[in-house]
């Protein structure tokens, strides 16, 4: 009963870059559950009242929170826009695999886009800065 | 030939008994959370996160706070189906799997309440 092969068969497959994707689809999506855990920490601060709050955002403004902050920012992008990309395929849509690559691709700039302009809106950062 | 029942054939629910339920909800939650999602982070950059004041007059709105406990509740179902798939597919012992999935469950449902309950307290103060 336990020498029964189980799914996911990593080792079988060549390497294709949207395997990588697809991986990263569960990584950012395991890194979003964690901040699940932070939102609702967040919520019972605010509803703790000002003092809790302010408490709250001093931990999360600290330099390790701060990294960790843009990294759930990350997660969420690219988790956003790839999740994108497989409610399509559920619909039976973009499913040949020249086309899975091309909407992976667009995933990828996608996400770094979007990232520039989060890290732009919230952090006041801009890569063009001089 | 088959060795499936004609009963369970018909209800079509699998051996885990709950037939897509899973992989439905995932896709119910996840088409959920587009906007709910986008909603929660574009309020956040448009205002002063880091001032309670803030923060307060936004989520305590009639409006603001249905759409975040919304969002809490989806955001936990939707994350619950996808740990509980990545704990099923990588954790193969079964001890630490029943051990991890119950884990997951109670901290998502502790989470999912306790967000529920600071929006209503928000709310309703």
């Amino acid at each position: 009963m336990n020498q029964r092969p189980l799914s996911p068969h990593l080792g079988v497959y060549k390497f294709m870059y949207t395997m990588a994707l697809s991986i990263l689809h569960r990584i950012t999506g395991i890194a979003l559950s964690v901040g699940f855990l932070v939102f609702a920490w967040w919520l019972m601060a605010l509803a703790q009242g000002p003092q809790a709050y302010a408490e709250a955002v001093e931990i999360l403004r600290g330099g390790f929170f701060k990294l960790l902050l843009g990294g759930w920012a990350l997660a969420f992008i690219y988790h956003f826009c790839n999740g994108l990309r497989h409610l399509a395929w559920d619909t039976g849509a973009g499913l040949e695999k020249r086309q899975a690559r091309r909407s992976g691709a667009a995933v990828v700039v996608a996400t770094i886009v979007l990232f520039a302009l989060f890290l732009w809106a919230a952090f006041d950062w801009s890569p063009v800065t001089p | 030939m088959s060795l499936r029942t004609p009963l369970g054939k018909v209800l079509g629910r699998g051996s885990a008994g709950e037939g897509v339920g899973h992989w439905w909800d995932q896709r119910v939650t996840a088409i959920a959370l587009v906007p709910l999602s986008l909603w929660f982070v574009i309020g956040l950059l448009r205002r002063s996160a880091g001032k309670f004041e803030d923060m307060q007059a936004w989520l305590s709105q009639p409006w603001p706070a249905l759409l975040a406990l919304l969002l809490v509740l989806t955001f936990a179902w939707h994350s619950k189906l996808g740990v509980q798939v990545f704990i099923e597919d990588y954790v193969h012992a079964k001890g630490a799997k029943t051990t991890a999935l119950l884990f997951s469950t109670y901290l998502h449902v502790i989470a999912a309440a306790a967000g529920v309950f600071a929006i209503l307290r928000l709310a309703f103060s």
